[in-house]
């Protein structure tokens, strides 16, 4: 009974999954399901359509500029919250508080913010956007780790003689390695997924992947789009496996150890 | 006099308006092992962290090999330091561990390998080198750590409860080699613990500390033997304060009306109110009166084993512990009535609390 329940969620979820990567093979030039046969011609169409090659670009920047960003800023606020004698609490709520920001609404913000600063033409605000959006997510990991941390360590550094940064770099950092790389792969996952606040913020020259899939569905109802999810899908799986697998991420994705 | 190593000066140290070291002023010797003895609270912790340099005093100075030093952070103080939860670093393996104080000071690799097999080899871990931490027993990371603050031949070790979380056996077992260990480097040792017992087996000079202060500094013989205050008296030790009324140099009435003489005691002078301490195991059962004679009534009992506890009710209401040796000569029992033999050589003079006094 159990066994049939959870069957049946897990179909539930993956349904619309699996649809997406059958109609991407399918050789006529509309989304219909089941596929009428085999083929590869969406997907060489996702590789040259110039847009698609453009927004792939753009997605990388912006991620690896908002990754790069993110997670010093909020490595540096989840120590803080960590040693933070009271008042944690607040401070956490304020850093998760993006969570519960409609998408719209911080799209419009920085929508504002970008064209009364003149930056929409640049990657600048998508990279803003991005920050803000996977600081809740880089916060919430190291934090797990960092109040794990026995204080009294860093002490112990100090007594061997190590400065507050070598103290920080051979103990702290190496302790701190598994909500790191969880904080890492939520960051580069939230921010290559992210529409909603993008749309608003994007240009034809800065748009990412998911908005220029979006301007694509518009326009053309091709099964190319399903390619490229299927592409997408294929890329995020592989990378949290490899993740799970390599790195010690102490099972925060695929399993409990 | 061994030469003083650490001085503290006037050192205090307030935590958001709670005074935890008032004042303190210490001196510890060259190769000594001196231990801060104390309840939760009364500022022996702290005061090892002035020393080491996790926290600055509030005001005061702090003072090694003559150096002040209070201005200086922990890293550049050089002092060995076990914690009570020994701290060990679990991501590295038990060399490396150890061989953490070594690097931070850039010793050559061949050194390095060197010490830290002998500093393995001196805490019998030598076989343990490649394990982490976790791998190891409560005792066995004790030595680590032990290890850890040794390798580096710093100029003081700072020993911060490090039984504390071994279970009675194996505490017992590593005081023994702690003094050892310590007899052979020769270092001079801080040696922070609650447990009167280990102070008094470990320790060259104890400071009993109460309310952020030092109520009274000396040798275990000495601090056990003639405690200061009724503080350290009932601290170190289990003993009775009995009061009385001083009637010759050598002779006490207690509140009871019972005659006492006494011996050792200085400067006793006629009419003065006076506060005598005696501890539990001097005061003998006895048969007939004599002198220093006292009629008791039981009021408890408890059987400990090698001992009974008997607490009995003297004149004036007076409450006295006596540890009677088992097997105890006559069966004992609530309401029972006795004779105790209080030796005049055996009552302690107390005075005020040092924390009284400076009021």
């Amino acid at each position: 009974m159990l066994r049939l329940a959870v069957l049946l969620l897990v179909a539930f979820m993956t349904l619309p999954t699996l649809v997406v990567i059958a109609v991407s093979f399918n050789p006529t030039a509309i989304l219909s399901f089941p596929p009428s046969g085999l083929s590869w011609r969406w997907y060489v169409n996702v590789i040259t359509y110039p847009q698609f090659q453009r927004a792939t670009w753009n997605s990388l920047v912006v991620t690896l500029g908002a990754v790069a960003v993110a997670m010093p800023a909020g490595t540096a606020a989840a120590l803080a919250l960590a040693r933070a004698p009271r008042g944690a609490s607040l401070w956490a709520t304020l850093l998760l508080s993006p969570l519960v920001v409609p998408g719209v609404a911080a799209g419009l913000g920085f929508l504002i913010l970008g064209a009364a600063l003149g930056l929409l033409r640049s990657r600048a605000v998508l990279i803003a956007a991005h920050v803000a959006l996977v600081l809740p997510f880089v916060v919430r990991s190291v934090w797990v780790s960092a109040r794990n941390l026995d204080p009294t360590l860093e002490r112990a550094a100090a007594s061997l003689g190590a400065t507050p940064w070598r103290a920080f770099q051979r103990v702290t950092l190496p302790l701190l390695r598994p909500g790191l790389l969880a904080a890492l792969l939520f960051a580069v996952i939230v921010s290559l997924n992210e529409f909603v606040v993008s749309l608003f913020i994007s240009t034809r020259l800065t748009e990412i992947l998911p908005v220029a899939m979006f301007t694509y569905v518009v326009n053309y109802t091709d099964p190319t789009i399903a390619a490229l999810s299927t592409l997408f899908i294929v890329g995020t799986v592989v990378a949290v496996w490899l993740a799970d697998r390599f790195l010690d991420l102490g099972g925060v994705f695929l399993h409990h150890r | 006099m061994a030469r003083a190593v650490v001085e503290l000066v006037g050192c205090t140290r307030d935590y958001a308006g709670v005074r935890a070291v008032a004042g303190l002023d210490l001196t510890i010797h060259e190769g000594e092992l001196l231990s801060l003895l104390g309840p939760s609270g009364c500022g022996k912790t702290t005061t090892l962290n002035l020393i080491a340099g996790f926290v600055p005093p509030t005001a005061g100075r702090v003072r090694i090999d003559g150096q002040d030093v209070t201005d200086r952070p922990a890293h550049q103080r050089g002092l060995g330091v076990v914690f009570q939860s020994y701290a060990l670093f679990p991501h590295l393996s038990v060399f490396e561990n150890v061989a953490f104080g070594l690097r931070e000071r850039r010793t050559p690799r061949i050194d390095v390998e060197r010490r830290v097999r002998a500093a393995l080899a001196l805490v019998r871990l030598d076989a343990r080198a490649e394990h982490r931490p976790s791998q190891l027993s409560g005792g066995m990371q004790q030595r680590v750590a032990l290890a850890r603050a040794l390798v580096y031949e710093p100029r003081v070790l700072l020993l911060d409860e490090p039984l504390a979380a071994l279970d009675k056996k194996l505490r017992e077992e590593m005081r023994g080699e702690l003094r050892e260990i310590q007899r052979s480097v020769g270092i001079t040792t801080v040696f922070v613990t609650h447990d009167q017992a280990e102070a008094l087996g470990l320790s060259d000079r104890i400071a009993v500390m109460q309310g952020g202060r030092i109520e009274q500094l000396g040798a275990p013989r000495e601090i056990y033997e003639r405690p200061a205050t009724r503080f350290v008296a009932e601290f170190i030790g289990a003993s009775t304060v009995l009061r009385g009324r001083a009637t010759a140099a050598d002779r006490v009435t207690l509140l009871g009306g019972e005659a006492v003489r006494v011996v050792g005691l200085d400067g006793l002078r006629v009419g003065e109110p006076v506060e005598l301490a005696i501890r539990p195991e001097r005061v003998r059962l006895t048969g007939g009166a004599a002198e220093n004679v006292v009629d008791a009534r039981v009021a408890g009992v408890v059987y400990q084993g090698v001992q009974t506890e008997v607490t009995v009710e003297i004149g004036g209401g007076q409450r006295l512990l006596v540890f009677v040796p088992e097997p105890v000569p006559t069966a004992l029992a609530a309401g029972q009535a006795l004779r105790l033999h209080l030796p005049p050589e055996a009552f302690m003079r107390l005075g005020p609390a040092a924390g009284e006094g400076a009021r």
